[in-house]
Order: C-alpha cells, then structure tokens, then sequence
C-alpha cells in the first residue's frame, strides 16, 4: 500500500533522526565536558567542547565535600526495592483490573488515576506524620512506600494494557490441560508479561531514582541522604552553582540509570510495543 | 525456562522484601529525644561554598569535642528548597533546633510562632557587636527571632586594567561614586565592542528596592497600620538611571539584562563589560574564575543621597519546639563569637554582622580582595521597609519583577511601571 520512500525521503528521515539524537545527547556531551573543566575554563566567552585543561579535581572536590558514594548506595538500594515491590504489588493488581472487569474494578482505576492530580505539596504533611507515627519517618523504608504508591498508578495503567495484550485463549487452552488458576498464572500469564514488568521496573526504578523532594522532606539523617539531596548541595542562592562538582556528581548519577536502562533497553522496546498494540 | 524465568521473579521478590526489611534498620525511625547522655542538637546549615562548608563543620566538630554534653548534628541544607524544607518540618513538628536562613524569610515563620525569641537567651555581648539597624530586621512583633551574622552588600567589581586605559581611578573604600559620577565613568569606559556597565538583572526586585534606599526610596509606607506601595519620585530614581544607562546614553550592555550574577563573567573576564554591580560575594568568583593576569578591583557602593541599602542578613534562628533552646542559643554565642563570625564570613566572600569580627576579618586579610570595601559598607547596611511588609514575596514574584523586567526591556514607561507596582500592592496588601 505504501511505496518504498525515496533516498531523498530516506536521508531526510536520517537527516531527522541525527538532529534528535544531538538534541538528546548534547546535554549529556556538555555534562561530560563541564565535568573535567577547571573553574576557569568554566567561565570563559567563547567556551569549548573539549576541556583545553581537562582534570579530574571536580570529582575529587565532589567526593570529599559530600558523601556522594554512600548517597548513591543509599539511592541505589530505595530504587531497586521501589522497582521490585511495584511490580510485585501492580503485577496482580493489573490482572485482576484487566481481566474481572466490574464497575468496582472501572471505579478503582479512575480513582488511581485522580490521584495523580493531587500535587506533592498538599500530600507532604500528612504524609510524614503517618510515617511518623508508624515509626518510619526518617527511614528508606518510608520513603520506598511512598515510592511505591507513587508509582503504582501508572504501573497499573501500563500493566494491564500488557495483560490485556495477553489472549484469554492461552489461559483458557491452559485450563483445558489441567493446570490451576496458579499455574496459569505462574506458567502462561507471567512469562508472557515479562517485557510489561521491565518496563515498570524501570519506570519505577527511574523515578525513584531521581526524586528529590520526598527524601529532602521525609530523611533528616545526612548519612541516609540520596543522591539528588546530596547533589542538591552544589547549589546556591538564586541559580548560582559549584558548576564543576555538580557536573561531576551528576554525571556519576547518570551512569547506574544508564547502566540499567541498558541492560533493559531490549525488553523495554519490545514490552512498550506490545503493550501500545492492543493496550 | 518459563519454571526458571519465575523462579527469578520470585527470588527478586525476596531479595525486596528482605531489603525492605534491612531499609527499616536504616534510619533512627523517628525523631524520639534521648532520655539520658548528651543533649543533642540539630543544625540545618545553608552554606554551601567550599570555603565556607569547611568552616561550618570545624566549627562544630570544635564544639562537640569542647561539649560532650551538648552534641550538634550538622545537616547540610540547601537554600533552593530550605523554605519547604522548614514548612513541612516545622508542621510536622520535626524542626531542627538551630536553623540557617535569611531576615526576609524568617519573618513569616516568626509570626506563625516557629521560632524562639532570642531576646533573654542571648548574651549582652553578641547583642552589642551587631547595630540596631540590622537587629530590626529580625525582630518581629517585638520578638528577636534570628541572630543575623551575615551580611550583603551590593558593591561594583571593576576590571582594573580598562579603568586605567579610560583614566578612571579606582575611588578609596571609604569614598565611592556617586550615581552621577558612577554613570559618568560608565560613559568613559564604553566603546565599540565593550559596555561600560553589565547590570544583571534577572531578578531585579530585591536589587531595585535595595538600592533605592540610596534616595530614600521605601516603596512600603505604613500608617496606622495600614501598608501601601507608593511610588514617589525617590522610588523612581534608581530604576530611571539604570534605564538611562541602557537605552539613553547605552552604556550598560542589553543582553546582560537576562542573566544573573554569575552568567555576567564570561563578558566580563573577556573585556565586554568593564564593571559589575553586584553581591560582594562575587569577589570569591573572581579569585576563582578570574583568568590569570586579569586585574579586577572592588569600588565601594554607590552614593545618591546615601549609600544606604538594606540588610537582609543571613540568620540563625531557634525552632520553638525545640526541647534545648537555651543549648542552641550557647551554641550561637560560641558559633557566632567575633573569630568564629569572621571565619563564617570569610568562608563566605560575605560581611559579618560583628563589629569586632569585621575588624578581625579586616585585619586577617590585610584588606585585599576587596574586604576593605566590604567592611566598609557594612555601616550603611539597614532594615528596609519591604523587609517587614507581609505581602513582599507576593508582590514581589507577581507585580515587581514581571514590572520590573518589561521596564528594563523598555516595554512599558516609567509612570506605567510605578502603575503597576502600585496596583499590584492594591492587590497583595489589601
């Protein structure tokens, strides 16, 4: 139905694709750059990419000044647990919104999705006085929870589109050959959701990874800092910045999440596709 | 596969709930006070340049080892998000007990009764470095509520070379400019290629109503307890040179108008402007940034009929709800003696609030870098009536600063700006 396109349309489409990728990587080139740029160089008219002095001391002020490594472990263990625990907890939930479609079950979606809207300011206080008074204030483990329920709505929303991808016909055809509601469930619908659960994981491992505002709030203890609330710190009174030291923590905060996104990327491509096709 | 696949997923589910278990052993779960040992006391510091976070943390690692009885827990804040930091904690009754901050800021959690009144918890001796000009700007409905320790004034950093080229001589650090000679100089110093003055004025409120205190400019007056935004001929006067300086004679440099303090170096260290007004704390930039032979000198404030501006000076203030005030404020005296405060400033490229530590400070670095001059202008630093007007943040981000901005980009007059800052007081002071 559509013909091939044309080599003129073709080096367009690249012509395209080149332009977004500089667009979505110069923030990151010019972040490598700063990081290894003496303070100097920083402040210069006419700045260049390439460092004319490159040198590692902006790391070296970065980790001394603060802990960074201990924030980004603290960072690291909150993001894994948030990205483990929301899909353990979204990927029943999503099945049973996606497959006993009720009026509840319409409801409760709705509702997961209005509470979206609520803006974090409003939620703060009586957020941390029910952790405190549960006794996890000031701890990773109150701050996984609220990660949790923060992300749990979208995961739901991007799960079940996956499960509804799924055809009944497998579970059904499954049925017939005797296993269980539990073995379906382990057996065929898991398996299959596999790329669904990915690319939760990494949405949630993402967010929680780069939330400031919840660990500033709800963590008063410097040694469990996360590594936005430490790299936070460079920064000063109206916008000015220890631009060195901050490039440098921020790149190093950049790389797990790169790292991970990775190691995803593959089943992410493929779990994003099957879930937008029939989600 | 499919038995391996869940296998995986059920032994990650594990490895998270174990973790969840291990993550609530990180943390003391609350914040219940210690009933025996020392008393311990909690710290939110707002510095954050290198220097200056040396400082802080001697100072109270020094402290805990003289004080095993009184423990002080430092926590590095950060000032972008201080302020919800503090309201969140200061709701959730979880406030640390000493906090950092600044006059302007404090007023509004004085008045909801966060913080402690100093009055009778500190000593004669700390009240007696510090002038009564800059106390007022902590004291709130007759309440002391911060000490102020630090102070900024607004000097012009001058590239040394270019003034001797124009034949401009540096002023001494008790005699500055006037506005008419400040402009006049601007004039000398600008020719193709090079402005006499970069003004950076992305956030021009706070900079446009200190200065006008320079002609008696208050734009708050209150009478009978009433307060209104009223903008007389000595409002308008800072606002009108400075637009004078861009559009008539074009001396200061248009495209600096967007930037801030520090986005005005790369012109300046590259010889397109010749002087900065700014924060004295930009000296620090210029030790750091400046490239090497580039000659830079710091001219004292500029005068109209005074060389008045107004103090906003940072703080340290008690939390209310703080079990051990009377310890916090020991430790302010102890934080804030005349070494420590001149340690604090110098850390800071700012001016202590101390007499004594000013001299100290003078002394300590012989004067040079510019700390002649800010000393120097310490004295005309004073409480401005903004400061204590309720609704200033207010007006400031809705009416002032867009006003501002589109008189400086030379989109409304002079009588249409005093307009919309006066109907913008209408609305916020009513």
């Amino acid at each position: 139905m559509f013909g091939r396109p044309s080599r003129t349309g073709r080096a367009l489409q690249y012509l395209a694709l080149a332009g977004y990728l500089i667009f979505l990587g110069f923030p990151l080139v010019w972040l490598l750059s700063t990081a290894f740029k003496p303070p100097r160089e920083l402040v210069q008219l006419h700045p260049s990419l390439i460092p004319s002095n490159p040198t590692v001391q902006n790391f070296v002020q970065a980790f001394t000044e603060q802990d960074l490594g201990r924030a980004a472990l603290n960072s690291l263990q909150v993001s894994l647990a948030s990205a483990v625990l929301t899909v353990l907890v979204a990927m029943p939930a999503s099945y049973a919104l996606a497959r006993f479609r009720s009026k509840l079950g319409t409801a409760a979606l709705g509702w997961v999705l209005l509470s979206q809207l609520f803006p974090f300011v409003l939620l703060i206080i009586p957020i941390f006085l029910i952790l405190r008074q549960v006794g996890l204030a000031n701890t990773h483990a109150g701050l996984v929870l609220i990660y949790v329920v923060w992300a749990l709505p979208f995961a739901l929303w991007m799960l079940q589109g996956f499960v509804r991808n799924i055809p009944r016909e497998l579970e059904e055809a499954a049925s017939v050959d005797g296993a269980s509601r539990l073995q379906v469930l382990r057996r065929v619908v898991f398996p299959l959701l596999a790329p669904g659960l990915v690319a939760t994981a990494l949405f949630s491992f993402i967010s929680a990874w780069n939330e400031f505002f919840f660990a500033l709030v709800l963590v008063k203890t410097p040694e469990l800092a996360t590594l936005p609330v430490a790299l936070a710190r460079f920064v000063g009174i109206e916008g000015t910045a220890r631009l060195g030291p901050l490039a440098a923590g921020s790149l190093l905060a950049t790389l797990p999440s790169l790292i991970f996104f990775a190691f995803m990327q593959r089943r992410l491509s493929s779990g994003s596709l099957a879930g937008a096709v029939k989600g | 596969m499919l038995r391996t696949r869940f296998r995986r997923l059920a032994a990650a589910a594990a490895v998270a709930v174990v973790g969840l278990g291990g993550l609530t052993a990180c943390g003391d779960g609350g914040d219940d006070e210690a009933t025996s040992g020392p008393v311990k006391l909690r710290f939110l510091s707002l510095a954050w340049q290198k220097e200056s976070l040396q400082a802080n943390k001697d100072l109270v690692a020094k402290w805990n080892a003289e004080h095993p009885d009184i423990q002080v827990e430092y926590v590095q804040g950060d000032w972008n998000s201080v302020h919800d930091q503090l309201v969140t904690s200061f709701e959730g009754g979880d406030a640390p007990d000493i906090v950092h901050y600044e006059a302007s800021a404090i007023g509004e959690f004085s008045k909801q009764g966060y913080l402690a009144d100093l009055s009778d918890l500190i000593s004669g001796d700390l009240k007696g470095q510090i002038d009564q000009g800059v106390w007022d700007t902590v004291t709130f409905d007759g309440k002391v509520t911060g000490v102020p320790f630090l102070l900024e004034s607004q000097v012009v950093i001058a590239n040394k070379k270019l003034l001797d080229a124009a034949g401009v001589a540096v002023p001494p650090a008790d005699g500055g400019w006037t506005w008419d000679e400040f402009q006049a100089n601007a004039q000398k110093l600008t020719k193709p290629g090079q402005y006499g003055v970069a003004w950076a004025l992305k956030s021009p409120t706070n900079r446009v109503l200190n200065l006008a205190l320079n002609y008696d400019g208050k734009f708050f007056y209150t009478d009978g307890g009433r307060t209104e935004v009223k903008v007389t001929d000595a409002e308008k006067e800072i606002p009108k040179r400075i637009h004078d300086m861009l559009y008539t004679t074009k001396t200061a440099s248009p495209e600096a108008l967007g930037m801030s303090g520090a986005d005005t170096l790369p012109g300046f260290f590259g010889g397109k402007y010749a002087m900065l007004p700014g924060s004295v704390s930009l000296r620090q930039q210029m030790v750091e940034q400046a490239p090497a032979g580039f000659e830079w000198v710091t001219l004292p404030p500029i005068k109209g009929l005074s060389s008045k501006q107004a103090a906003n000076p940072q703080t340290l203030s008690v939390s209310e709800d703080s079990k051990h005030k009377k310890q916090a404020a020991q430790f302010l005296e102890y934080f804030l003696n005349p070494t420590n405060m001149a340690a604090l400033a110098k850390g800071d490229w700012l001016v202590p609030t101390g007499k004594q530590a000013n001299e100290e400070l003078v002394k300590l670095t012989g004067g040079k870098q510019g700390w002649d001059v800010a000393a120097d202008s310490a004295a005309d630093l004073t409480v401005a009536p903004f400061q204590m007007a309720d609704g200033y943040p207010e007006w400031k981000t809705k009416y002032a600063t867009p006003a501002l901005q589109q008189y400086f980009a030379n989109k409304i007059t002079l009588d249409q700006l005093a307009t919309q800052l006066v109907d913008g007081g209408k609305q916020v002071l009513r």
